[in-house]
């Protein structure tokens, strides 16, 4: 019998829901960190009993966690994200040179094949490695000794790396990105790093067009498709079909194109979701209504996805890392709200319910499909 | 060697696994801020970087240490604790400042 686990990081600590493949019925375990933002928890795709959690507090700053028995018990492993040699300056928000700071890992993307081998991306932006299960992180400084780093700048929540994808079909090959710095990707296995924004256009850079400076909030793909890419930016919905060449925006009939999760159904590699916001001065549902769009000719036309979410008066936001699909025959969808909420689709968005109304401030959403 | 008696913050106390908030700590030497806390991180090693920075080796904006009723977060950290801490009659308190919601 198949059965999922679904990871949340809160504000507060982490929980774990657990299900049978029919997802009627959830165990609620945690709090795990209990005070404590967890930003991001993410299993190995080779070991699903290997768990990997974000632990940060503005008192405490970084830890990072393991559990090597799903989520049952943890163990605190290396924390030391020392950036590699004289980290130099990025730009701040005022214009002036910033020294790099590390503050926190904002996610976490193990290998999909190695246990052991497992990618954080931080904030101030960069991105660490680990070959020994996090017992010790080493920072791969080819992205931000990047000839544009002096340049990049955060945005209002940071300057923090949040996306990993690994392409499945080509081990060298990595995508990352960063608020605002932009999107980047690696062919030798993150040694060295090329912009890839040719096609993003934000208004709020003095050059629309700019090499770097894109807030993308966050990006996608299929692992069939991996030369595809799903992007959301701060304004539009984007995707590449040449692994990040050229992008070209998908927002189609969306009532807002601003907006931070976007995922790709696990079985129809042109069935993406979005769940749009009204803006970027106002965080919240247009009309405070809460609908996920789905997509399913990869962008441009979009339906409304209603059924068990609330439509009226809701003012939640869903982060970027707060949404995640099942691998179950019929894909299951999960995200989770700034009012503490985790909702659930069976159906592929067609209906949706409530795991549970009443958690912390949910900062991530990462799912297991165990058989 | 002294024997120093250190106090640190709840969550510190569930991070490392600790049986009490207070602990019992040897320290070699001259007994100062960066002595005391090089002996907390090396007998509890999930405590390392929680104090301090791990770049900067500074104390974290949000960590304050008091002893004898007097606030030493700003004192040297290579300055002599006072004699009551250094002789372990009284603990050395590492506090979480109250901020944040």
């Amino acid at each position: 019998m198949s059965k999922v686990r679904v990871l949340v990081g809160t504000r507060k600590g982490a929980f774990i829901l657990e299900s049978d493949g029919k997802r009627e019925s959830w165990d609620v375990s945690g709090p795990f960190f209990t005070g404590w933002e967890i930003y991001h928890m993410k299993a190995s795709p080779a070991d699903p009993n290997r768990i990997y959690a974000s632990q940060s507090s503005g008192w405490f700053g970084q830890v990072m966690q393991r559990s090597d028995d799903g989520g049952k018990t943890w163990e605190a492993v290396d924390n030391k994200f020392l950036y590699d040699g004289v980290p130099g300056t990025h730009q701040w928000y005022d214009g002036s040179p910033h020294p790099w700071e590390f503050k926190r890992v904002w996610h976490i993307e193990p290998s999909l094949t190695d246990p052991d081998l497992v990618y954080a991306g931080a904030e101030d932006a960069a991105l660490f490695r680990s070959t020994d299960g996090g017992k010790s992180w080493h920072e791969l400084s080819g992205l931000r000794k990047h000839d544009t780093g002096m340049r990049w700048s955060p945005g209002a929540g940071g300057m923090g790396l949040h996306t990993v994808i690994l392409d499945p079909s080509d081990p060298n090959r990595l995508y990352i990105a960063i608020s605002a710095a932009g999107a980047f990707r690696s062919d030798d296995a993150g040694v060295t790093w090329k912009p890839i924004t040719r096609g993003l256009v934000s208004e709020f850079l003095p050059d629309p067009k700019a090499e770097v400076g894109h807030c993308i909030h966050h990006m996608t793909m299929h692992p069939e498709r991996p030369g595809v890419l799903f992007m959301q930016k701060h304004w539009d919905v984007m995707r590449t079909d040449d692994a990040g060449e050229n992008w070209r925006e998908v927002s189609g009939n969306l009532p807002t194109d601003f907006g931070f999760p976007i995922e790709v159904h696990a079985h129809e590699p042109e069935t993406i979701y979005v769940v749009p916001i009204k803006s970027d001065r106002e965080h919240f549902p247009l009309d405070a209504k809460l609908r996920v769009y789905r997509s399913r000719t990869g962008g441009n036309e979009w339906e409304a996805l209603t059924s068990g979410l609330p439509q009226e008066n809701c003012y939640v936001n869903i982060l970027r890392d707060a949404m995640a699909v099942d691998s179950l025959d019929e894909c299951g969808v999960y995200f989770g709200t700034t009012g503490g909420q985790v909702y659930a689709s069976s159906n592929a968005g067609d209906t949706w319910f409530p795991i549970v109304r009443d958690l912390p401030a949910v900062l991530s959403v990462e799912t297991q499909t165990l058989s | 060697m002294a024997i120093i008696k250190v106090i640190v913050p709840g969550h510190l106390r569930t991070l490392a696994r600790l049986p009490s908030s207070e602990v019992a700590l040897e320290v070699d030497g001259p007994v100062t801020q960066r002595s005391i806390i090089n002996a907390l991180e090396a007998a509890y090693p999930p405590l390392q970087g929680t104090l301090r920075d791990h770049a900067t080796q500074k104390r974290r904006p949000f960590i304050r240490f008091f002893a004898c009723q007097e606030d030493l977060s700003f004192e040297p950290p290579d300055a002599p604790v006072p004699d009551a801490v250094a002789n372990g009659t009284e603990p050395f308190l590492v506090v979480g400042a109250i901020a944040g919601g």
